[in-house]
């Protein structure tokens, strides 16, 4: 009797928790099925309304921003360009260079080791002016590389590769300079192979990261042009449904990612620990 | 380091090159200005700059609103993270208990955590807003709300804004940490303790200090950090300069402001504070928590 006493609490305070992640994003979303008129005079609304492909559509293709230069769906292009830019970037030169620290007897490698692990003491957000007096005088202002490399300047993913690779077995290694590998293919042939869980999660990782970033598109887009969707939420002029079918598509490609892939995503993250 | 490595002239520098050169470039370049902003002193049109030693820094504290984005960010670190702590916990610790729908209350629990912080703080806009905010209504009636003038009021705001997402996040680690916990552990000290409380900060809770420790410091870095964009979308640090962090702050003196020598300086002393962190993360706490 107990038990079921004490489940029934278990659940019971799990639902709060459930409802106090859902319902306000229900609400927003409930909201941004009704005409702006009706919002404005009865405030947010908690079921739904019929206006959903209207607004949703007049969102993805109409023309807005400051001088109504882009559409919500350029955004969305925008976004996905710098995230799978930052992603693929990321994964593939700390791949890399958590193989050259890991898997070499280096010289300086104390220093090395220090040079690209304290870029961790400093985010973005701490160099973001001179950052953006950097990326002027490269002329990189208002272009994608602008927007994709000084994020995938951090040494996150190199941290997570590096202590998968310590991880492994010496034996491999042994293994394979018994049979004369050379360094190249024993990274191609065997490190990049076992590591497909950590690249995805690393990727997923990196990927929702930098679609979810702000400041610094905010910063390196003048142009309408090169707007992305986390950064155009603010900017953005419309009527209030149009905002409110705005803030949930914004969000839409990085919950996907993270509910569906959530079983590799942790495991990728856990696999460390 | 591995005991067997390979011996090669260059091919080490040919894996580490393309990460070094993106570092050196789009990090190291900047830090550098940034140390060089922090010492000089431009004139007010922008003509010339000059060395001023510690001038900028002294500027800085000598200004009361450093303190004020001080003071702030240090309450708001603290009570973020004690709110999504404690509730991630608590909802971690339901999740692992139960035997039916683990798993739906686990997805159920997590997407927030990919929500960037600016759409939730865009979010939370409308919820506290005096139009349509139903938050705003609903603390109106009971105490008379109004963040853009009163402090505490602002804090409200702010810091729901601020924790509603973060509770996902400590939530996935929290779970994670329990079902790490060997399930013989378990059932040993069922036997030696019957009370379910007791049990959970005698055997669980010790048990889960790693966890813990990694997520404070998970919590005060997003505190740091990640609220940029939750505040440049709610209160943009109203009223008055009361809910600016420090990251915030810097950014509004920097670009808003173009005082280069300010905000360098200001830049300078977060860094020194974000390695106070990790030393004291790395010497003080990870030698005294005993890992499973």
């Amino acid at each position: 009797m107990t038990r079921y006493i004490s489940s029934t609490i278990n659940h019971c305070i799990l639902l709060i928790g459930l409802l106090i992640m859902i319902v306000p994003v229900w609400i927003i979303f409930a909201s941004s099925t009704h005409s702006s008129l009706f919002i404005n005079t009865n405030g947010l609304q908690f079921f739904l309304g019929d206006n959903f492909i209207e607004n949703y559509s007049r969102v993805l293709f109409k023309k807005s921003g400051f001088f109504n230069e882009i559409t919500a769906l350029k955004m969305f292009f925008n976004s996905f360009i710098m995230a799978t830019g930052i992603a693929t970037l990321s994964v593939i030169t700390s791949l890399m260079a958590a193989y050259g620290l890991v898997y070499f007897k280096i010289k300086y490698a104390t220093i090395l080791f220090w040079l690209i692990f304290m870029t961790l003491l400093v985010p973005l957000e701490l160099r973001i002016m001179p950052s953006y007096i950097v990326m002027s005088k490269l002329n990189l202002v208002n272009t994608f590389a602008g927007l994709i490399l000084p994020i995938s300047a951090s040494a996150i993913a190199t941290f997570f590769f590096r202590q998968f690779y310590k991880s492994i077995p010496d034996e491999l290694l042994e293994a394979a300079k018994l049979d004369g590998t050379s360094s190249w293919r024993f990274f191609i042939d065997f490190l990049v192979p076992l590591s497909k869980t950590m690249i995805a999660a690393v990727f997923i990782f990196m990927f929702v990261f930098g679609y979810n970033q702000y400041l610094w598109p905010l910063i390196m887009t003048t142009s309408e042009q090169y707007w992305t969707v986390v950064m155009g939420l603010k900017t953005m002029y419309g009527s209030i449904s149009d905002r409110f079918a705005f803030v949930i598509m914004s969000m839409i490609p990085p919950v996907v990612i993270i509910v569906f892939l959530q079983k590799l995503f942790i495991q990728g993250i856990f696999q460390n620990k | 380091m591995k005991k067997v490595q390979f011996k090669s002239y260059y091919s080490q520098y040919f894996f580490l090159a393309p990460q070094l050169l993106i570092l050196l470039i789009f990090l190291y370049w900047p830090i550098i200005q940034t140390f060089k902003d922090a010492f000089t002193m431009q004139d007010a049109f922008g003509f010339g700059s000059q060395f001023a030693g510690f001038d900028n820094f002294l500027f800085v504290f000598s200004d009361p609103s450093y303190f004020t984005a001080f003071k702030f960010t240090i309450i708001y670190s603290f009570v973020i993270t004690l709110i999504t702590g404690s509730i991630g916990l608590l909802l971690a610790v339901q999740a692992n208990k139960v035997l039916h729908g683990k798993n739906v209350y686990k997805t159920l629990l997590i997407w927030p955590y990919a929500i960037a912080p600016a759409v939730v703080g865009v979010m939370a806009n409308y919820f506290f807003s005096e139009r349509y905010g139903l938050l705003h209504h609903l603390f109106n009636n009971l105490w008379g709300f109004n963040w853009y003038e009163d402090v505490f009021d602002a804090y409200i705001y702010v810091i729901i804004a601020g924790s509603w997402k973060q509770i996902s996040a400590n939530f996935i680690f929290f779970l994670a940490g329990l079902q790490a916990i060997q399930k013989t552990v378990i059932e040993a000290s069922i036997i030696d303790c019957k009370s379910n409380i007791r049990r959970f900060w005698t055997i669980t809770f010790p048990l889960l200090m790693p966890t813990t420790f990694f997520l404070i410091i998970i919590n005060i870095t997003y505190a740091f950090f990640d609220t940029f964009g939750i505040i440049d979308t709610t209160t943009i640090g109203a009223p008055g300069s009361e809910t600016k962090t420090l990251v915030y702050k810097a950014y509004i003196d920097g670009f808003k402001g173009l005082d280069l020598g300010s905000a360098g300086a200001q830049s300078i002393m977060m860094m020194i504070i974000v390695l106070f962190i990790t030393i004291f993360q790395f010497r003080y706490i990870e030698g005294k928590i005993h890992y499973n």
